[in-house]
């Protein structure tokens, strides 16, 4: 297996991340499987900000501690990061901005001139990443008309002068390893929010309603992006409290809709999504996790919104929550989601996180299926319309004003069936129990699209446990140590019988998660199954490979 | 048409000001339909409080909403569907306290919504606190010494914030209430009405009122100063005349209109979805 990391650093605003993007697909086209993760404070000039962009010849979606191909913008990243260096690592830098004597001794050392070499030019400062890009294309040996092909494609503007520039960088350097193409087949890459965005427009989207806020920005960013061309109403208002609110609103008026948010902003939610669940309005939450309590780690990732996503809201009411674990799964289960919602009239609930929205990945179409949209029950005009109507499956038909003949009236007291308030206990019990028929409908919907995965070695007796962004590097842990990995896909409505036979045979559970409470392990205990070790991490990064196999290895 | 009564049993204080309220919408939403308005266009949205019984009151769609969140609702649905006639009726701690920030955010967007808001300065739900247009000194269950805040003025604070139409009725004079709930109405664009409603059980003010009020017979509302000191005669607190009517009235761009777009048919949305996913975003 082919397998190495490029790792890209300097200060905010030099341009690293979009650097990562451009590795990412250079390296896509010559057939790797790519994953960037991408580390950044929270500010916009300054800090040390990098790209580690990895690359197989097989599937991946995690980091590994060391570093192939170092490419330095500033000292910085030659300080921080050197101790990551390979045996055989190669440093591509900044002759302008890093004094050679601190590159450290015995590793293939290039040195171009990035400064002196955009002033040239006449090109912005910024562009000298392009130029180090252009330098890392000649350390691979990669043709430089694949290196124009993906700068084409990714500066629509000043697309000349970055062609300038990267080759500049090409010529500037010199062929240190020949990089060959891995498959013919070149994968795209996505982020997990760009995936998880058609999924939804895919699922019929029809309006994005968010404020800003780490890390599921770029969702709002990408979906306003193309609004246009989806016909798409995209919203950015005063707060989050108005955020679900008004995505209420589109739902009645008949709109599929979609909010994204992190925990901050999901706390405003609450109170919107408790509202949801009682006037049986259809709105998709994309809750993109990030470290707390509080402002906590803005930029950084964690896991430890899901039991806060299965229990926010006052009162008790059905929900579905997700958790994809990489970009086919951002994709599928968002259109799940949303389709969901819509089917059984319910708030549903994305758990993504920092590293899974933000983080890169190739996107294998084969496995990122595509469901197949379900048009709502709708009022078939005989009788009086009633929107709460009581029936088998606590499912009403659905009728959006205007609608001639009907009245609809939805309503966040307790109602009656056709939406006026009541407050007396039969009434009460009637309608609590309507709601609640749709979970036993909602957990036999779900079931057909595998809520529970399994992967590795399927008859060991020993498994990982995850869920989430966590999936790829449990799936790859376990394939070196001949383990099995269980991925809860489906949180809510929770699919024990499904996690029953995943763990068919298994003796040993280790959960795997970034959080320290260990939730999962608490969920699942919940339905009466027993975790037997936790390996936590909570310093809001993801695990790198070595960390886990280390973890695995250690804890006996 | 169809019969604006509903089966709910009205639970409001008998000489409540709410049924004045009630008795002019459901009289200018006859008046409406009768000039060729579908009963089926209106939305009626309201919060939670006294006030927000008036959906359960009229027999037209209705959207019963949260405490302080009519705004929001109110703009998602005429966002999705600007054919839609979206009436919110909101209490004054609903809109005033509570829901603020939405209520500045829709005159500034000049959404095509009406806001009625049903101002009778106290509490009533929660049985007698002040709210944030009780004068200063109120002495209410929360406030027993009495009020330490000055009132705001919301008609102020909505010229301000860029609201088109702005009005102010009494519960105390149905005939011009209807004249200017069916205007607010037919505005295009943001409109709210400030109604002096009045709590008989914790905050009668009827006799204040009485003698207070004048209906604007001189007033210009197209122009924005004298709309303004016009505002400014009564800041909700000291003892003045109270001037009802049209303060201010201006035609502007609506919000809802950005979001008009030729639709995508499932086929043609697909198709680029696959594009998008072949390709790389």
């Amino acid at each position: 297996m082919q397998n190495f990391s490029v790792l890209i650093g300097g200060k905010a605003g030099y341009g690293v991340d979009k650097s990562g993007t451009v590795i990412a697909n250079i390296l896509g086209r010559l057939g790797f499987f790519v994953y960037v993760y991408r580390d950044y404070p929270s500010l916009i000039r300054g800090g040390h900000t990098y790209s580690l962009i990895r690359a197989s010849s097989e599937k991946v979606g995690s980091h590994k501690d060391g570093i192939d191909l170092l490419l330095a913008l500033n000292q910085d990243t030659i300080d921080l990061h050197k101790a990551r260096l390979t045996d055989k690592a190669i440093i591509v830098y900044d002759s302008d901005s890093v004094t050679s004597d601190t590159i450290p001794q015995g590793k293939d050392a290039i040195y171009i001139p990035l400064v002196k070499i955009t002033q040239e030019d006449k090109a912005p400062e910024i562009m000298r990443n392009t130029c180090l890009i252009g330098a890392m294309c000649k350390v691979f040996g990669i043709e430089s008309s694949l290196l124009d092909e993906v700068i084409k494609k990714e500066f629509s503007r000043d697309t000349e002068l970055n062609l300038k520039i990267a080759h500049r960088g090409y010529e500037a350097a010199c062929s240190a390893r020949k990089l060959e193409a891995v498959s013919k087949k070149s994968l795209p890459v996505f982020t997990g929010n760009e995936a998880l965005s058609l999924g939804l427009i895919r699922a019929g989207l029809k309006a994005y309603i968010a404020y800003p806020m780490t890390p599921t920005s770029p969702i709002l960013h990408f979906l306003a992006s193309v609004a246009e061309k989806f016909s798409l109403k995209v919203i950015h208002p005063e707060s989050e409290i108005a955020v679900m609110l008004m995505a209420t609103g589109c739902a009645y008026a008949g709109d599929r809709v979609a909010v994204g948010t992190s925990g901050g902003g999901f706390c405003l939610m609450t109170e919107g999504l408790s509202f949801a669940g009682m006037a049986e309005l259809p709105v998709v939450i994309v809750l993109g996790q990030r470290p707390g309590p509080s402002t906590g780690l803005p930029t950084y990732s964690t896991q430890t919104e899901l039991l806060f996503a299965l229990s926010a809201g006052q009162g008790e009411f059905t929900r579905l929550v997700v958790a994809p674990g990489d970009v086919e799964e951002a994709y599928f289960w968002s259109q799940v989601a949303l389709n969901i919602s819509w089917k059984f009239q319910i708030p549903s609930i994305i758990l993504t996180d920092k590293t899974l929205g933000e983080g890169s990945y190739s996107f294998d179409r084969s496995l990122a299926k595509d469901i197949l949209e379900e048009n709502p029950i709708s009022w078939d005009h005989s009788g009086t319309y009633k929107r709460y109507l009581d029936t088998q499956t606590g499912v009403s038909p659905l009728a959006f004003p205007p609608e001639r003949g009907a009245v609809i009236k939805v309503n966040s007291y307790e109602h009656d069936e056709s939406g006026l308030t009541v407050e007396d206990s039969p009434a009460t019990i009637k309608m609590q129990e309507k709601r609640f028929r749709k979970t036993v409908h909602l957990a036999s919907a779900v079931d057909a699209y595998e809520p529970v995965k399994v992967y590795g070695n399927k008859k060991a007796k020993k498994t990982l446990l995850c869920w989430g962004s966590n999936k790829s590097v449990c799936i790859e842990a376990a394939k070196k140590l001949g383990l099995r990995v269980v991925q809860v896909a489906v949180l809510s409505p929770f699919p024990a019988t499904r996690f029953k036979e995943a763990l068919d045979g298994v003796e040993e559970v280790i959960s795997v998660e970034c959080n320290a409470m260990g939730q999962l392990a608490r969920l699942v205990s919940e339905y009466g199954f027993k975790v037997d070790r936790s390996i936590s991490k909570y310093d809001g990064r993801p695990f790198s490979i070595d960390e886990l196999l280390e973890h695995i290895n250690v804890i006996k | 048409m169809q019969d604006l009564n509903t089966t709910a049993i009205n639970t409001w204080c008998p000489g409540c000001g709410n049924f004045a309220i009630h008795n002019s919408i459901k009289f200018v939403l006859t008046s409406l339909v009768g000039e060729g308005m579908p009963i089926e266009n209106v939305v009626l949205i309201s919060g939670i409080g006294c006030h927000a019984k008036i959906v359960d009151y009229v027999n037209t769609n209705s959207f019963y909403s949260l405490h302080g969140r009519v705004v929001p609702p109110a703009t998602g649905i005429k966002i999705s569907r600007p054919d839609l006639t979206v009436i919110g009726h909101s209490g004054d701690g609903d809109a005033y306290g509570e829901g603020i920030e939405h209520l500045i955010f829709a005159a500034k967007r000049n959404i095509d919504i009406t806001m009625i808001i049903h101002n009778n300065r106290v509490y009533g739900l929660t049985t007698g606190q002040c709210t944030p247009t009780s004068p200063l000194g109120f002495k209410g269950r929360s406030t027993p010494a009495g009020n330490k805040e000055l009132p705001i003025n919301p008609l102020e604070l909505m010229l301000a914030s860029g609201a088109t139409f702005i009005a102010r009725g009494t519960s105390r004079a149905m005939e011009p209430m209807k004249k200017i709930f069916k205007e607010a109405i037919l505005h295009k664009g943001f409109s709210i009405v400030d109604v002096l409603q009045v709590c008989v059980t914790y905050d009668n003010l009827y006799e204040y009122y009485d003698k207070h009020v004048y209906e604007m017979t001189d007033h210009d509302p197209s122009d924005y100063d004298k709309a303004l000191a016009r505002m400014r005669e009564w800041d909700y607190n000291k003892d003045a005349r109270i001037p009802l009517g049209v303060f201010y009235r201006k035609e502007e761009p609506t919000f809802e209109q950005n979001f008009i777009n030729a639709p995508v048919s499932p086929d043609v949305r697909q198709s680029m979805v696959d594009k998008f996913l072949s390709e790389g975003a």
